[in-house]
């Protein structure tokens, strides 16, 4: 389902943009909207969300996909983590369907997909272990990075069991918004993968927007 | 110069991992069976776990388990950690894209986060089981099913999913935040063209197993507690047979060769090996 959202840039209270194999950490507090934007298109935003007051509450990619009964995330789409309650609510799309099965690139699971000797390249697994690591203030480590969601990603599921990774349905400019419903911290990879077409085999930048309680 | 050659060539990496398993527990005692009969008995344990219960337990790399769904309609839930890193384990995801499969069976590795092949599913009656669904929770429980306690039913109570992973984890240093994306075993959910997500009733028969290889020493939280789309009635309790036992060496090559991917998750094995003194 495809909703435009009804907020205005120009009233957003930030605005920041993530290149390509950059992170963004940040709390969102309840009522806040935050927006990716897919600045030129083609590209996957992994992301994963903690319960500000008890990190030990997280985004539940199997609570989610299971308590709304459909594997794709879009407009309405309520994001529930760990203990069952909703964590943020998707209010806006312009790309209609947003992937949570597909998990985020490691250049652990890169060596397994691609070859041993992309080992070195970046990914949005260490992207996140930088993020966690020089930002001990919230005391997330690895045993935090659990099972995200891929913004503008493209993981179509067949009724025989199959699972491709297809060209996105994003595209420059498109986005999608979400309503935080409890204090969260924010926890976003701008994916630096270049051996899929998640990224159309050139990472480009996102932009985050925040609008205060409406 | 085996480590360089296995990142080379991955026909060296299977050699180096067969000389591997010559070493390992699993055939160690396997060799010894036929001069030590007795040593049989202690390379195979069986047992079961009536429904809605828990255990964990370590297997050693190269030893087998079959899970068994006696009455039918059953339920297995399982998480797995590495034990000698507890912060490697399971993980759906990269499980699932790797090989492009929704669904786990015969043929398919379980991958933990750092790339390697924690075991292969070797033998399967069923064909489908669910890695996406997650697990039931105390609430979950007590909503569907209603509440009963230990002091209304001593071991019959309602347990989660949920809240039996916890107590094996606990058992080991894990906590909450260790909690991930698990496997049901026996289960099948499908997804239509739109994602629709639909539980598929009576899939597992009374009798029906499937069998996992240990490509590295793992640990295993198991319980039996119910499927969280489990449609039934009545708090769904059904009990599971397990069989531990060592493994032929060649028997998970169907699954290193099913998919080239497989084939490098099992070069990765090889590699931590031969890096590490921890397979005996």
């Amino acid at each position: 389902m495809l909703k435009e959202s009804p907020l205005n840039p120009s009233h957003a209270i930030s605005r920041r943009l993530v290149g390509a194999g950059d992170f963004f950490l940040e709390p969102l507090q309840k009522g806040q909207t935050l927006r990716i934007v897919d600045v030129e298109g083609n590209q996957a935003a992994d992301t994963l969300f903690y319960n500000l007051a008890d990190i030990a509450e997280r985004y539940s990619a199997v609570d989610t996909v299971r308590t709304q009964g459909n594997i794709y995330l879009e407009a309405g789409t309520r994001l529930i983590s760990t203990e069952g309650r909703v964590m943020l609510e998707i209010t806006a799309d312009t790309v209609g369907r947003h992937d949570t099965l597909g998990g985020a690139c490691a250049s652990e699971s890169n060596t397994v997909r691609y070859d041993l000797e992309k080992r070195h390249m970046h990914s949005c697994r260490d992207n996140w272990m930088l993020a966690l690591a020089i930002n001990e203030k919230y005391g997330l480590t690895k045993r935090d990075i659990t099972h995200n969601i891929n913004f503008f990603m493209n993981v179509p599921v067949t009724p025989e069991g199959g699972l491709d990774f297809d060209d996105g349905l994003s595209g420059p400019g498109k986005y999608v918004e979400m309503r935080a419903e409890m204090d969260v911290l924010v926890l976003i990879s701008n994916c630096p993968q270049l051996n899929n077409p998640c990224s159309g085999y050139n990472p480009t930048p996102i932009e985050i927007l925040i609008w205060d309680i409406a | 110069m085996g480590v360089r050659a296995a990142q080379r060539n991955p026909a060296e990496a299977q050699k180096i991992e067969a000389a591997e398993k010559q070493k390992s527990f699993g055939s160690f005692l396997q060799k010894r069976t036929f001069f030590l009969p007795w040593f049989n008995a202690m390379t195979h344990y069986k047992t079961h776990l009536p429904g809605g219960k828990h255990w964990s337990f370590t297997m050693r790399s190269g030893s087998t388990l079959r899970l068994t769904d006696i009455e039918g309609n059953g339920n297995a839930g399982m998480l797995l950690y590495n034990p000698q890193n507890l912060l490697e384990r399971y993980n759906a995801p990269d499980t699932l894209k790797c090989q492009h499969t929704f669904h786990l069976t015969k043929g398919h590795c379980l991958y933990s986060d750092m790339g390697r092949v924690l075991c292969a599913v070797i033998d399967d009656d069923l064909g489908w089981h669910d890695t996406v669904c997650g697990t039931t929770t105390r609430a979950m429980i007590d909503d569907k099913w209603g509440k009963l306690t230990y002091q209304q039913a001593l071991n019959d109570f309602r347990q989660s999913g949920q809240e039996a992973f916890l107590v094996e984890a606990l058992k080991y240093g894990l906590s909450r935040r260790d909690m991930a994306a698990n496997v049901n075993w026996f289960s099948k959910v499908v997804a239509d063209d739109s994602g629709n997500l639909t539980y598929v009733p009576n899939h597992s028969q009374p009798g029906n197993s499937l069998t996992l290889r240990f490509e590295m020493d793992t640990l295993v939280l198991l319980h039996t507690c119910p499927h969280p789309l489990n449609p039934s009635e009545t708090y769904p309790s059904q009990p599971i047979e397990i069989e531990i036992a060592a493994a032929p060496p060649e028997s998970a090559d169907a699954c290193k060769t099913s998919a080239p991917e497989n084939g490098r998750g099992f070069a990765n094995n090889a590699i931590y090996h031969q890096h590490t003194a921890h397979t005996c």
